[in-house]
């Protein structure tokens, strides 16, 4: 059975964590900003998953921290939610550009 | 031995007095007059039971006097030999004062429900009266020159808040600050002298200081007696210092400019304070120190020739005076100098050589009845004709003859007429200055001339002269004074004829033991008797009658009546002094050092901030994307540099 190797692996996530790092700074919607946000979480999920499986088969501590990973990104997503929900009553729009108030 | 503890009942009672009416008066306003007499009549019980127990039955341990601490609590211990003490010292002066000063606190209070009634701020002004009673007991009583310093600095404070009294008239508060301004100025001097006697004498505490400025052969005399700063020795230093604080809380030349001004409170509180009892703070605390003072004869000179000059002085003001209570205190300043020459002049403290200091505290007892009771009839006339001013009295014999009668009194008291008290005293003052300088015997018997002739011309222009109050016609008027002023003026008049009778050299001494002054008749007496009845006689032509020889009199003085009658322009040049010289030399520079220096300095640490942050603070958009590419760049830059370099 033909492996899949650690180095291809590692290049997904970076590229999927670069891909989401882009689209955190060059998008203006908060949502998909958000979704950006998921991307690079879920490059980390897959960094943590694989080291697992190659430098430690023996342990679960990678898989773990992914479970928890996972979970707190759900409820971050529902406080991101929320957040955006009344910025958008506030400004009356979702881009992070009409939402400069954060400031002296 | 004999059984103190309820000593300090007598300075717990007034001060219990004090909080309940500050705190609770307004409510109980016509309660709290009666609180305080009450409670200050416990307190006068308290001390004629101590005087009676201390005189009379405790008597005398190896034939003087004992001094007994009947209370003692330390209270700052700044090293095994130094502290600060509270306690309650008696010895036969402190004893004395004990009952002069609840004596006449105990008839103030009772007159005050007549006088003060009706008054506003009522139970304030009893609470004062309270807390300057407790002040000055305190004071007395002390064992600890601090604790001294503390109650004598309370007594300037009740002053200056029962001066203040009438807080909407502008003179009486500036006469309020002024009072407790040049006693503070004092006070430094004072404090100084404190910190050199104890720094020299290791002790604060009043028997260990005597005690040891008194041994000649003792380290610490001789010590302190060495050191010397521009040719005075330390210990003359500080007496001197001392010396400046009582002069100034007794108004002694030329520290006296508060006492006049400070006639704008109260008459009663004129004729507690700055009559009876705070005023002669000073000859106390020279008294308290004679011991020491009399180990440097240089001292005592200087409180001879100040007391002295100060007496002369305020005489010839007091004649041209026309405001009554005016008259009054510079009478006041007056006789407080015959106290403050007659210790000068008491070379020693063994036997005969220490009969000023008897004389002094004997003149200090009649003079605190006499005067009160001058001044609480002043009060009373005040109240019956609503003036300060003698031109607007007149021919008030017939409408008060009781404030008539003890007026006369008093008058006959103070200029030194036997057999009333005032005789008894002054002559056993004038009799040590005679046998210790002769110039300052010379100027005593002249100022005695000229106090009975002032007092006779304030009796003569209250009570006589005019036959009528013309702006009084008309009214329909109240009648001479209430019961409750009356009985304390009949009570303080018994006492002046009395208290000269006490055989006060058996009793109060320099040394403790018992002065024999038997009394003869001699010509030191004739001539003391004789001067005063030459200023009687003078009043009466002048002023018993209306006559326009007084006038005639100033007029062809001219220039030198004007300037006495502005008091010497002791005041303007202390206006001078402060305005124009300290004012421009010291105040003015500092005010610019503050203002330019101090405060630009804050002022340039705000605009650096200020500019710094204006900068910077385009950092900060509000654009989350900003952050981010902010964020980003860092975590990038960190980790190479964290790759590459630190591992």
């Amino acid at each position: 059975m033909n492996q899949i190797s650690l180095t291809h692996i590692l290049f997904v996530s970076f590229a999927l964590f670069f891909i989401g790092a882009y689209g955190f700074l060059t998008r203006r919607n908060m949502i998909t900003m958000l979704m950006a946000v998921e991307l690079m979480l879920n490059a980390v999920n897959i960094n943590f998953v694989a080291f697992n499986k190659f430098l430690f088969p023996e342990k679960g501590d990678g898989v773990f921290f992914t479970i928890f990973i996972i979970t707190i990104a759900a409820a971050e997503a529902a406080v991101a939610i929320a957040i955006i929900i009344n910025i958008y009553r506030k400004f009356r729009s979702i881009d992070s550009e009409d939402a400069d108030t954060l400031k002296w | 031995m004999t059984d103190y503890s309820y000593i300090s009942l007598v300075l717990i009672i007034p001060i219990a007095v004090f909080v309940i009416t500050g705190l609770f008066g307004k409510k109980f306003s016509a309660f709290s007059g009666i609180l305080g007499t009450v409670g200050m009549l416990v307190t006068a019980c308290l001390a004629y039971y101590t005087a009676y127990q201390y005189f009379i039955v405790g008597g005398r341990t190896d034939g003087a006097y004992p001094t007994i601490i009947a209370f003692k609590q330390t209270w700052l211990q700044f090293s095994p030999s130094l502290s600060i003490d509270f306690g309650i010292m008696l010895d036969p002066i402190s004893v004395m004062m004990l009952v002069v000063v609840t004596t006449v606190s105990l008839m103030v209070h009772f007159y005050s429900i007549g006088y003060m009634h009706g008054e506003e701020r009522y139970a304030t002004y009893y609470s004062f009266l309270s807390l300057f009673s407790f002040s000055m007991l305190g004071l007395v009583v002390s064992t600890n020159i601090f604790q001294m310093y503390m109650f004598w600095e309370l007594v300037g404070v009740s002053s200056f808040l029962l001066i203040g009294h009438y807080f909407e008239k502008p003179s009486a508060v500036s006469a309020a600050k002024k009072a407790f301004i040049v006693t503070r100025f004092a006070d430094l001097g004072f404090l100084a002298g404190i910190l050199v006697l104890s720094f020299y004498s290791e002790s604060l505490d009043f028997q260990t200081i005597i005690h040891r400025m008194t041994d000649h052969n003792g380290v610490i005399f001789l010590n302190a007696n060495a050191a010397s700063f521009m040719g005075l020795s330390a210990l003359t230093w500080a007496l001197c210092l001392i010396f400046i604080g009582g002069a100034g809380k007794s108004a002694m030349f030329p520290l006296h400019i508060w006492l006049p001004d400070a006639m704008e409170g109260p008459t009663p509180v004129s004729a507690l304070i700055h009559a009876a009892t705070m005023v002669v703070a000073g000859v106390f605390l020279v008294a308290r120190l004679f011991p020491v003072y009399a180990q440097i004869p240089i001292t005592l000179d200087v409180v001879a020739y100040v007391g002295i000059f100060s007496a002369f002085f305020a005489a010839i003001i007091a004649c041209t005076q026309t405001d009554i209570k005016r008259v009054l205190a510079f009478s006041t300043m007056s006789q407080i100098g015959y106290m403050m020459f007659s210790l000068g002049v008491a070379g020693g403290f063994w036997r005969e050589k220490g009969l000023g200091y008897t004389a002094s505290m004997f003149h200090l007892f009649t003079h605190a009845m006499f005067k009160a009771l001058l001044f609480l009839g002043a009060g009373a006339v005040i109240h019956y004709v609503h003036s300060n001013e003698m031109g607007d009295m007149g021919g008030l014999r017939k409408k008060m003859p009781i404030t008539n009668i003890v007026f006369f009194i008093a008058c006959l008291a103070i200029s030194g007429v036997p057999p009333l008290s005032g005789f008894f005293s002054k002559e056993e003052i004038l009799t040590a200055a005679f046998n210790h300088n002769k110039i300052i015997y010379a100027v005593g018997i002249l100022t005695a001339c000229l106090t009975a002739f002032y007092m006779f011309r304030l009796y003569f222009m209250i009570f006589w002269n005019k036959s009528s109050i013309s702006h009084h016609e008309g009214e329909v008027h109240h009648g001479e004074a209430p019961f409750t002023m009356k009985l304390p003026l009949i009570l303080l008049a018994i006492a002046t004829v009395v208290v000269g009778f006490i055989p006060f050299g058996k009793y109060i001494s320099a040394d403790g033991f018992a002065l024999e002054s038997e009394f003869h008749v001699n010509l030191l007496m004739i001539i003391a008797v004789l001067s005063g009845l030459l200023g009687i006689t003078i009043a009466t032509v002048f002023y018993m009658k209306p006559s326009e020889m007084p006038a005639k009199i100033s007029s062809s003085l001219g220039s030198i009546y004007s300037s006495i009658h502005q008091k010497f322009f002791i005041d303007e040049i202390c206006f001078f002094v402060t305005k124009k010289i300290i004012f421009n030399l010291v105040s003015a520079p500092s005010a610019w050092f503050d203002k330019n220096v101090v405060d630009e300095m804050m002022n340039f640490i705000s605009v650096v901030t200020e500019n710094t942050s204006d900068g910077i603070k385009s950092f900060q958009s509000g654009k989350i994307a900003d952050y981010v590419l902010w964020f980003f760049a860092s975590v990038i830059v960190l980790s190479v540099l964290i790759v590459f370099y630190l591992s």
